[in-house]
């Protein structure tokens, strides 16, 4: 029953107490029996909170939870209660969803592997010498596991999309403004977005229209909300154009990843969608554009924990976050900045100009997510750089703003491979609906590890 | 002659002056706490977003912004169609994101200008480079060995107004100070108190030899002076301190300097190498500001005259002496007053002149007079009036009965309660009743 119960997807799960199948006591209790089993060999969560009531959900840890520690995976917050609540806290609230757990990240969602965090790595379920991805590896871990319903996380730069396809879960990251960003901590203020981690894009598409929507607390957030239509997304994709970009199957994607990738657009084009070859020329800039912009934002963000008011002194800043706030303080300083943040916002400008371009001809964009499947745990550690370039193709929607996606395609050596489609700005509707047609038409979300 | 004061006049100072005010909005500037924070409880006026704590975002108030444009267009600004907010990255206690938000390239108000006098009694203009948006800090206290940090202040609206380096003299710094507390003051954005901190001067101060047209190489900033003597005499004293500097064949470095009263001198605060690189960038918690020309247009129609437009007014309309014009206009609350006389002189046939003779002359409390009183007053002994003291009594406990709210206000102690009942009487009485009489009889009745 147990197993059964926290198999469901949030939207089967919904039905089922719709019919009482179940009572919310037991669906939290189905959870947190697993969670007793499964988090002490996962590392997934640094909270859990044992509640009886409301649907289980797992939030990343750098979401402010009212009176509900969180550290962001640092230990300058090792002891931070937050006195309120992020506003996507306070919206899932509305929906009856209670938080079953703080899920681990990079430190201050610093990373692509989840080995930042200052309180250990989280393991890859399909294989527990594996990175789960970063920064989001909590969220994502949990949600392959099935210790939630379904989880949220946070992208700058791909730390929603990568975890999930690195360990064959969905994972959206909406259009820059779509979510408030009001109460989660920031990584850098203008690439940061909250998104759902699921277990199926349907979940995905109920989660973003609960979380979506104006915010007088976030200036950046638009007005318009992601409305999930009843009858859910429509199973259609004929004559729908996929562009698919020369620039992201080049140096450096593993031979196996290419091959599943390629395989599940060619499935798209057999469920009727047009496959066009486009091309994002300025690519290859985007993690040097990419990294000197977060750089300069982080430089500034993370000067409010200066010692005077969190407790402990700045020397409990992990490596990757000093790293980051000498490179972007660097970035900024006078006499540099004309050549390195202006410069990068040019560079922001050609690839938002890239894919305006490219969206003329289709009406989304797919590729690889990562350029590998996970990779072992310590492998990349000691070389910031090679970890920098695994987020080769996520960077670049972040840099213009757009929505994003991974869902699962199939396996590369075992592990997980996921499918990235990027859609228009503001068009998280099409990526959605050509991401439901691909889950329907195959098996792969149903794929689990044995634990 | 003395030779050292031959030389001294070769020299001509070369100044600017940075002015931060305070905006009285009922909210902070990117949050929903109350901006009056002036003697609260400490630490009450704070929220997640002015204590910059974790994952607390800004959220523009637009009351500021519209503050903000009102004094751009005061000192004849071009409102930006488009502007930014960038971020002044700096440690300090009492700032506690880490950096304050403020603008840099990209401010709301640019390229304006500003009529003041100089020593010699000249107009000259000063050219107002910018006026800008931006926030307040905490405020510290320091106690023996601790520090205290109030952040009720973190947050308030602040604006910031930069001339070009026009000032020649003290005078003309002067004039332009008092010229812009009076704007604020007149525009209802600031209380523009300078002892609690609402107004704030800056002065950039270098000396050159006269004939030379180009700038100093560098520029002594005289900071944290809240008065606007002290500025004064800091300038004063500065002139003559570089000058001396300079005729010793010294050289003067760009540092900060503060001004010590009891020593009547400046001293150093910051040099040049401690100087801060504030590394701008644009804030990237918050849009482009956009303005349009519609909007700035309703703010115009919305100004309140100013100060000197009012003065010219009154010369024209009332045949005022300038002299009489500028006190008259001198505060809004005056000028209101004044005007409300002119109109209920009207009526009982006093001329506008006679009217400003006798509130400059007698300098009337406006507080306590009521302007339909100085009409009596300068009519004195003129027919008609009302000195019976039964007839007196009679108005005065028919006023008493209709203004039951400012007889408990006189009996709890406002005495200014009275001028009520007296303004009561003036208006049953057309204006005729014998103030003098009046008082005594009130408050005999009052008290009975």
């Amino acid at each position: 029953m147990t197993n059964n119960i926290t198999k469901l997807t949030l939207t089967e799960t919904i039905e089922a107490l719709k019919r009482k199948e179940f009572s919310e006591e037991e669906l939290n209790q189905a959870y947190l029996s697993k969670i007793d089993t499964l988090n002490p060999k996962l590392n997934i969560f640094l909270e859990i909170q044992k509640k009886s009531r409301g649907i289980p959900a797992a939030i990343k840890d750098c979401i402010l939870t009212k009176g509900t520690k969180t550290t962001a995976g640092s230990k300058i917050l090792s002891n931070f209660i937050p006195p309120y609540n992020a506003t996507v806290i306070d919206k899932l609230s509305e929906q009856g969803v209670s938080v079953i757990g703080k899920a681990n990240c990079d430190e201050f969602t610093m990373g692509s592997s989840g080995e930042n965090s200052a309180f250990g790595p989280t393991k890859n379920p399909w294989d527990l010498n594996k990175v789960p991805g970063g920064s989001s590896s909590g969220s994502a871990a949990a949600v392959l596991a099935d210790l939630c319903t379904f989880a949220l996380g946070t992208d700058t730069g791909g730390s929603i999309r990568q975890p999930a396809s690195l360990c064959g879960i969905v994972g959206l990251k909406p259009s820059y403004g779509r979510v408030s960003r009001y109460g989660t901590i920031a990584m850098a203020s203008s690439f940061d977005q909250i998104g759902p981690m699921t277990k199926s894009v349907e979940d995905a598409g109920l989660v973003l229209d609960w979380i979506s929507g104006e915010d007088n607390y976030d200036s950046n957030c638009r007005k318009e909300k992601f409305t999930l239509q009843p009858g859910r997304l429509k199973a259609e994709i004929k004559g729908l154009k996929v562009g698919v970009p020369k620039e992201y199957f080049g140096k450096g994607l593993d031979a196996g990843v290419e091959k599943v990738v390629k395989e599940a657009i060619k499935k798209l084009e057999e469920l009727g969608a047009e496959v066009v070859e486009v091309n994002l020329p300025h690519t290859e800039y985007g993690i040097a554009a990419y990294y000197v912009l977060i750089t300069s934002e982080i430089s500034s963000n993370y000067a409010r924990y200066d010692g005077i008011r969190y407790g402990g002194t700045r020397d409990l800043f992990g490596p990757e976050v000093k790293r980051r706030i000498m490179l972007g303080t660097f970035a900024l300083s006078s006499g540099y900045y004309d050549d390195y943040y202006a410069k990068a916002a040019k560079v922001r400008t050609l690839i938002k100009q890239d894919f305006e371009r490219v969206f003329e001809k289709c009406d989304v964009v797919v590729g690889p997510v990562s350029p590998t499947v996970a990779w072992n745990l310590g492998e990349k550690v000691t070389d910031p750089l090679t970890m920098y370039l695994a987020d080769v193709y996520t960077v670049p929607a972040s840099i213009a703003g757009i929505p994003g996606i991974s869902i699962p395609c199939g396996f590369s050596d075992n592990l997980p491979v996921g499918l990235q489609i990027l859609g228009k700005y503001m068009d998280e509707e099409t990526i959605l609906n050509v991401g439901e047609v691909y889950e329907q038409a195959t098996n792969w979300r149903k794929e689990k590890p044995k634990l | 002659m003395e030779k050292g004061k031959t030389k001294a006049m070769n020299y001509e100072p070369v100044m600017g002056l940075e002015v931060h005010v305070e905006l009285n909005t009922k909210s902070k500037m990117f949050c929903k706490c109350s901006a009056d924070y002036f003697g609260k409880e400490p630490n009450t006026h704070t929220c997640p977003v002015c204590l910059g704590l974790p994952g607390a975002l800004p959220y523009i108030n637009k009351e500021a912004i519209e503050d903000c444009i009102k004094i751009g267009l005061a000192l004849n600004c071009s409102i930006s169609e488009v502007s930014r907010f960038e971020r002044k990255n700096y440690f300090y206690p009492d700032l506690p994101k880490g950096y304050q938000i403020s603008q840099y390239r990209w401010p709301l108000c640019v390229g304006g200008r500003l009529q003041v006098t100089d020593n010699s009694g000249q107009e000259v203009t000063i050219r107002i480079n910018r006026a800008h948006q931006e926030e307040d800090t905490g405020k510290l206290t320091h106690r023996g060995n601790e520090t205290l940090i109030d952040f009720n202040r973190s947050g308030v609206p602040l604006v910031e107004i930069v001339t070009e380096p026009d000032f020649k003299d003290v005078e003309s710094v002067r004039d332009y100070a008092k010229k812009l507390q009076q704007i604020f003051r007149y525009l209802g954005v600031s209380n523009a108190d300078m002892e609690r901190g609402d107004m704030r001067l800056e002065a950039n101060v270098s000396v050159r030899p006269v004939g030379q047209t180009e700038l100093p190489n560098y520029r002594v900033e005289l900071k944290n002076i809240n008065s606007f003597r002290f500025m004064v005499a800091a300038i004063e004293y500065e002139i003559k301190r570089q000058i001396a500097a300079l005729e010793k064949g010294g050289k003067i470095s760009q540092e900060t300097r503060g001004w010590n009263d009891d020593k009547k001198c400046t001293f150093l605060q910051r040099s040049k190498e401690e100087a801060h690189d504030y590394r701008y960038f644009p804030e990237p918690d918050l849009p482009e500001l956009q303005i349009k020309p519609d909007e700035v247009g309703k703010i115009r129609e919305s100004l309140s005259e100013l100060p000197w437009d009012k003065q010219k007014r009154f010369v024209r309309e009332y045949k005022l002496t300038e002299a009489q014009a500028k006190i008259l206009s001198e505060s809004k609350e005056l000028a209101n007053y004044f005007e409300q006389a002119v109109k209920h002189g009207k009526e009982h046939g006093v001329e506008a002149v006679q009217i400003a003779n006798h509130i400059i002359n007698k300098k009337i409390n406006i507080e306590e007079i009521l302007p339909t009183q100085i009409i009596e007053e300068i009519k004195g002994k003129k027919v008609g009036i009302v000195a019976d003291e039964g007839e007196l009594e009679k108005l005065a406990e028919q006023s008493i009965s209709e203004n039951p709210k400012a007889v408990a206000d006189y009996k709890s102690g406002k005495e200014a309660a009275l001028q009520v009942l007296i303004g009561g009487v003036m208006k049953l009485s057309k204006g005729k009743a014998d103030s003098a009489k009046l008082k005594p009889i009130l408050e005999k009745l009052l008290k009975g």
